[in-house]
């Protein structure tokens, strides 16, 4: 399987309030179609560390490099339009946008990226919606939603470009054991199946066990991958 | 691309419509004053102008006496290098105040472009005999036809009419402030006496009201003829040639040709009512001071809500970029909306100070028998109302590109890691 993300030597520090090493020559490789977790205490670094690997960070040394692309010193508008078409993310809180319906929310970053029309890509939305068994509430208002039902439409969104690469920074935190296991049926199919890269920050180890691959950090190192 | 930022600015405007049409009150009050006032004051100005422009010709042509008596008559006499001649308190002697060779210049004045109406006019100092009070004022003896063209007198007049002074011989048309202090009315006979003791009665035609006290309660008008009549002057002497212009801001240039010509001083209207035309020049500044700040502080409002709008989106804001709309999209979408509540609201602005203004416009004016107006002057013009939109719409720009700006520097990791 080839190589789908690459980090090497990637050292970050925070200024504020005081000067702190976070990450420290981070070095790793993630194969396309790889469900991999990373684990480690508070404090570790490892949302810190998935944030840089989302582009969305861009204070570091080192370099990272997705799908071949190298995202080390690019523009942001490049960054963003990067972002938009590879990358998932999915957070511990849903963060939908309120004043738009699940459908409509899922669709948004497909309108973005502007590379089907508008029919298609509300097929595409329902679709993404139906694996996620929440066709139902397709065009009911986001903020009346329950917070599991949220979260499923908040990875419905993060799919609905088919990006390489999934982050999830804690998604099923805020989830109980069936709606978490039903998520995590759903990104072990995405790895499987699709071939999608699935990246998750997580603190439960029964979430992480079943991953394939698990990146465990301590104090800015990665201390066993 | 584009679309999609429509489209959720959209969304957001219409999820909160109470705050979105407060925000475009703020705009709509003050396109709506600036409306008002522009149109008020505008409507005062052009009354003002209108008043003054027909009380006063567009250019006065007239023997200005000559005050210079530097040089004597004996200098040409008496060789100044053998001596030095000194005259003590030297007056005129035989100098007549009037235009010479008048019908030549009113032809000649004629053959210029856009000349309205030229009117020969011979003035004089008078009295006003009412038994035994005398009454000072000002007697003008005009072609009434020509000089009507100039001062629109025709509509000015409040008894009687103007072509009344061509049937009836000896008729006069006097100022209503005038013909109340004489206790005439059409069909009365008033008695005039010149500074020279000539004295002579005129049947009273008509009773006019330019509106200005300062005519009303002096001015008469009798035929040209009359006048040099009372003077005891030949059908040749006229002190005055006023001329009206097809488009009066050209005056100026017009004046300095017809004095360089005719060698008389030549004067426009503007020099004549230089004060008012100060005071004309203050008022526009004053419209304009308060316009511009009604609309900044409608600015700031439009500010300070886009400011908390976008303080309560943070969290959509940062999930926007995690989706990949770049920071160029986020300003888009706050951009779009300010201008939204820009566009809106100066609409509703324009609304309301057009009812606005109709409504002033439809208020009687308190009544005077002084001034010549039934209801506050207001003007209806397109300029001011399609300025009221440009200025609306660059504030709302100014006012929503700071915050937006702001919105799209937005870190999404501080905010999205809490």
């Amino acid at each position: 399987m080839d190589i789908v993300l690459k980090a090497s030597k990637v050292n970050k520090y925070f200024y504020e309030p005081a000067e702190f090493h976070v990450l420290k020559d981070i070095s790793f490789e993630v194969k396309r179609g790889e469900f991999l977790s990373l684990v480690g205490k508070s404090g570790c670094g490892k949302s810190t560390l998935l944030y840089l690997l989302s582009t969305m960070d861009t204070d570091y040394q080192g370099e990272i490099t997705i799908n071949n692309y190298r995202l080390t010193g690019q523009k942001q508008n490049a960054l963003a339009a990067f972002r938009n078409e590879h990358i998932g993310f999915v957070f511990q809180f849903h963060f939908l946008l309120p004043e738009f319906t699940a459908l409509k929310n899922v669709m948004l970053p497909a309108e973005k990226l502007n590379k089907y029309s508008k029919s298609e890509i509300k097929d595409r939305a329902y679709e993404k919606l139906k694996m996620l068994d929440m066709q139902d509430f397709a065009l009911k208002q986001s903020g009346k939603l329950s917070g599991g039902q949220a979260q499923r439409v908040a990875i419905a969104r993060a799919l609905i470009n088919d990006p390489t690469v999934i982050m999830g920074d804690e998604p099923t935190g805020n989830l109980d054991t069936a709606n978490t296991q039903i998520v995590f049926e759903i990104l072990k199919d995405l790895a499987q199946n699709k071939g999608q890269t699935i990246i998750a920050v997580t603190h439960d180890p029964e979430f992480a066990q079943k991953t394939d691959r698990i990146i465990e950090m301590k104090d800015g190192e990665i201390i066993s991958q | 691309m584009i679309g999609v930022n429509l489209e959720i600015a959209r969304t957001h405007l219409l999820a909160k419509k109470r705050q979105t049409l407060i925000a475009m009150m703020g705009v709509t009050f003050g396109i709506g004053m600036y409306i008002l006032m522009i149109s008020f004051m505008n409507g005062f100005n052009e009354y003002l102008e209108d008043t003054l422009l027909s009380s006063t010709p567009d250019i006065h042509i007239y023997n200005d006496i000559k005050t210079d008596y530097s040089h004597s008559i004996l200098d040409a006499v008496y060789d100044t290098t053998k001596g030095v001649n000194i005259v003590y308190h030297p007056k005129p002697k035989d100098i007549t105040p009037n235009v010479h060779n008048p019908k030549q210049i009113i032809a000649d004045i004629k053959t210029f472009d856009n000349i309205m109406a030229v009117s020969p006019q011979l003035s004089s100092q008078v009295f006003y005999n009412n038994g035994p009070v005398q009454i000072p004022g000002t007697l003008s003896g005009v072609n009434i036809m020509e000089e009507s063209k100039l001062t629109n007198l025709a509509e000015k007049m409040k008894t009687g009419a103007i072509e009344n002074l061509l049937k009836v011989d000896n008729g006069i048309l006097i100022g209503q402030g005038l013909a109340s202090k004489l206790n005439a009315s059409v069909g009365d006979l008033v008695t005039l006496a010149s500074p020279q003791g000539t004295s002579m009665s005129f049947r009273v035609v008509g009773t006019f009201q330019f509106g200005i006290g300062s005519l009303d309660n002096v001015k008469s008008y009798v035929s040209l003829k009359n006048v040099q009549q009372l003077l005891g002057r030949d059908n040749q002497y006229v002190t005055d040639i006023n001329v009206k212009m097809k488009d009066y801001t050209q005056a100026k240039a017009l004046a300095a040709v017809f004095a360089r010509k005719y060698g008389y001083k030549s004067e426009d209207w503007q020099v004549a009512n230089a004060s008012a035309m100060v005071s004309i020049t203050i008022r526009n500044m004053m419209t304009l001071v308060i316009s511009f700040t009604l609309l900044v502080v409608a600015g700031f409002g439009i500010y300070n809500i886009m400011n908390m709008t976008i303080q309560n989106k943070l969290k959509d804001i940062a999930i926007l970029k995690a989706e990949g709309f770049a920071g160029r999209d986020i300003m888009q979408i706050f951009l779009f909306q300010s201008l939204t509540i820009g566009f809106f609201g100066a609409m509703m602005g324009l609304a309301l100070g057009y009812a606005m203004s109709y409504g002033v416009w439809s208020l009687p004016f308190p009544k005077n028998e002084f001034i010549s107006i039934t209801r506050f002057p207001v003007t209806f013009h397109l300029r001011h109302y399609v300025f009221g939109i440009v200025f609306g719409m660059l504030t709302t720009l100014i006012a929503g590109l700071m915050p937006s700006l702001k919105a799209g520097k937005i870190d999404p990791v501080a905010i999205l890691r809490g």
